[in-house]
């Protein structure tokens, strides 16, 4: 018996597709914008000289890291409906993601920010640089740039998470192919199709940090070496 | 107010809890296995061995675990082959596993210096001596933190088969929730249940690695 | 005389149970330069890490350009206006070019505007002889190089004294010249300097005081010939073993 295979069923319903890519790429773009932030205050918080701010984000990272995103996101949809607050599933979403991806990058950040030998700093210091001028010149730049493949690797994973947005009824390309399946009975081709797109999105997320890369770290652009 | 919480609540959390480590265990055993596949298939001689293994694992990477677990229960019945829940959900966290813990334990090989792979050559071992009396000894000891590390994540992981219907931990949560109506609280119950099981592996995992000095490339899958 | 422009009066320092500073006491006068010579762990570097306050001191005074170092109240920023330091690893920052290296405190700090800061910059380049190397990055750079980029990046911000932690300790012997006669030339042009240093040949040309650091005090102080004529047992001891 053979198996009859029709893409074009699903194919035809390109739009939808499109729709929940965009949607995707709208929740990876705005919860790696946001959730960098706070995993560079969080990796700052745990390095400083003040304990219970390091102690609450430690509390906050190992909380995160060691919880099923799927519940994070139920106790953020749940929490904030029991506050009285009916926001979209967007917005749910998107928090959801930010308080998820900042846990992680606060980790991947403060190995960075570790690694920028304390002869640089005292460099800084001694040239008579205030305490935040050293972080912005002197240890940021180069724990970003050094950090940069792993930051790149986690927010690809953050976009792939984002298909766990799906159980809330975020509308991006899970929730489609959920509904094109459940629409054309071609459950098989929708999700293959749905998972190339989601290969692309990907490659295109990797190329894109790459490229963004070259233009924030000169020297690497020069010279071509790490740092 | 839909009830109150009962042992008989507790007990059936409990069970789901059970099976979240069943599926957790089957996970680990069929993806290790196929891990090892994928890096001996990473490292071989044969380039299109090397080259295929490579895109299969960038094309597993690149798909969400949902995606996998949807077209495991929903697409491989759509063209008829049938697919229970237990073996959809094993099967994708096998393949997901798979490919995962098998970079991770490439890396590990290819983190076994030099030098070894030369002196078991000098000491006129085959291939096959080589790599399970001299490398792989070696890469164990490299990959252990690090795959203890992911057992959090595949823990983790296996919260992703209450969306094809499993009755693990989160769907347990989810079931209660429907006759209780009191999500906030059980949600609460169910992410510590998981950071109870999940801690203890992070912190073992941290001081294996802080002891033994390798670091993996860091990121978690949610 | 002058008023001496560091002055070291019976300063502790311990790091844990270890004793590292036991009562230094010592003064340099200004446009003058002082060797600190001693063995390893003799305390040699941590008494010129603490003139800048990168270590704290547990007892005992130091006094640079009026500053009171030891005073938990101090304008760390005023006190590194005054005083330059330059490192046995360089520390030169690698994500920025040799220019900008030199050019970010006096911008920052000193609120200089781009184009006064990069003709601070290449005049301090030609003074170490790297006028060429404005625009290369640090790693492209040998050692000897690197280190008089160092030099020039502290003396952009016209510091009133410098000091030098091993800073040819690092080095091939055959870059070590280039980056000593940068030194000897700032001596001759009048900066005041402490240099902690292994060479015994530069301390003794070059500097108007020696100060020998043994068990965590200033053992003996004196001009050069003390080199040459050691009034105690442990510095004859210690000038044998190294020349």
């Amino acid at each position: 018996m053979g198996i009859t295979l029709d893409f074009g069923a699903v194919l035809a319903r390109w739009p939808m597709l499109l729709d929940g890519a965009w949607m995707t790429l709208e929740l990876a773009a705005v919860a790696t914008l946001l959730g960098f932030a706070i995993g560079v205050v969080c990796a700052v918080g745990r390095r400083g000289a003040v304990h219970w701010v390091a102690r609450i984000c430690g509390v906050y990272i190992e909380l995160v890291r060691n919880t099923p995103f799927l519940v994070q996101i139920f106790l953020v949809y749940f929490g904030l409906s029991s506050l009285g607050l009916s926001l979209p599933a967007v917005t749910v979403a998107i928090a959801a993601l930010c308080i998820n991806v900042g846990a992680y990058s606060a980790e991947i950040v403060r190995a960075g920010l570790d690694s920028v030998a304390r002869g640089q700093v005292e460099a800084g210091e001694t040239l008579g640089l205030s305490r935040l001028q050293v972080y912005r010149y002197v240890i940021f730049p180069p724990a970003v740039e050094r950090v940069w493949p792993a930051l790149t690797s986690q927010f690809v994973l953050l976009m792939l998470a984002s298909s766990v947005c799906s159980q809330i009824s975020a509308e991006e390309l899970t929730a489609a192919a959920n509904f094109i399946q459940s629409d054309t009975y071609r459950a098989f081709e929708t999700y293959i199709i749905v998972a190339v797109m989601y290969v692309v999105l990907s490659l295109l997320l990797r190329a894109a940090f790459w490229a963004l890369g070259q233009v924030l770290f000169v020297r690497r652009r020069c010279l071509g070496t790490a740092i | 107010m839909g009830g109150h919480f009962t042992f008989s609540h507790l007990e059936f959390l409990g069970r789901g809890a059970l099976w979240t480590v069943l599926l957790s265990a089957l996970g680990f055993l069929g993806g290790g296995v196929l891990a090892f596949l994928v890096a001996l298939c990473r490292i071989s001689g044969a380039r299109i061995v090397r080259v295929g293994s490579g895109v299969i694992v960038q094309l597993v990477q690149g798909t969400p675990l949902l995606v996998i677990l949807f077209l495991s229960y929903f697409g491989l019945p759509a063209i008829g082959v049938p697919v229970p829940p237990l073996l959809a959900a094993g099967a994708s966290l096998t393949l997901y596993i798979g490919v995962y813990l098998g970079e991770t334990w490439r890396a590990a090989i290819e983190a076994v210096p030099r030098a070894q792979w030369e002196a078991a050559e000098c000491l006129a071992l085959s291939r096959v001596q080589r790599m399970f009396r001299v490398i792989l000894p070696q890469a164990v000891h490299i990959a252990t933190p690090p795959t203890v590390g992911f057992m959090v994540q595949i823990i983790k992981s296996t919260s992703l088969a209450s969306a094809i219907g499993f009755v693990e931990l989160a769907r347990s949560g989810q079931i209660i929730n429907n006759s209780l109506l009191e999500p906030f609280p059980i949600f609460v119950l169910i992410a510590a249940t998981y950071f109870a099981i999940c801690y203890p592996l992070s912190r073992l995992s941290r001081r294996l690695e802080a002891r033994s000095g390798f670091a993996p490339v860091e990121g978690g899958a949610p | 005389m002058s008023e001496p422009v560091v002055i070291l009066r019976d300063v502790h320092k311990s790091f844990g149970p270890l004793h590292v500073l036991n009562g230094v006491s010592f003064a340099v006068a200004p446009g003058t330069v002082t060797a600190i010579i001693g063995r390893s762990g003799s305390g040699k570097s941590t008494a010129l890490r603490c003139i800048d306050r990168l270590e704290r001191i547990d007892a005992g005074e130091i006094v640079v350009c009026g500053h009171l170092v030891s005073d938990t109240g101090l304008a760390l920023r005023k006190l590194r206006l005054d005083v330059g330091m330059v490192f046995q690893s360089y520390n030169l920052f690698p994500h920025l070019t040799v220019l900008q290296n030199i050019t970010l405190a006096p911008r920052m700090v000193k609120r200089l505007g781009r184009a006064e800061a990069e003709e601070l910059a290449e005049r301090v380049l030609g003074q170490v002889g790297l006028a060429d190397k404005a625009h290369a990055w640090p790693e492209q750079l040998s050692g000897g190089q690197q280190q008089r980029a160092a030099i020039a990046r502290s003396l952009a911000m016209e510091p009133k004294v410098m000091l030098f932690d091993e800073v040819t300790s690092a080095l091939d012997p055959e870059l070590t010249g280039e980056v000593l006669r940068v030194i000897e030339d700032l001596a001759r042009r009048g900066m005041t300097m402490v240099m902690v240093t292994h060479e015994m040949g530069f301390a003794r040309r070059v500097a108007d005081q020696i100060v020998f650091m043994h068990e965590g005090r200033a053992w003996e102080i004196g001009p050069p010939d003390i080199l040459a004529a050691p009034a105690t047992p442990d510095l004859r001891q210690f000038v044998g073993s190294v020349l």
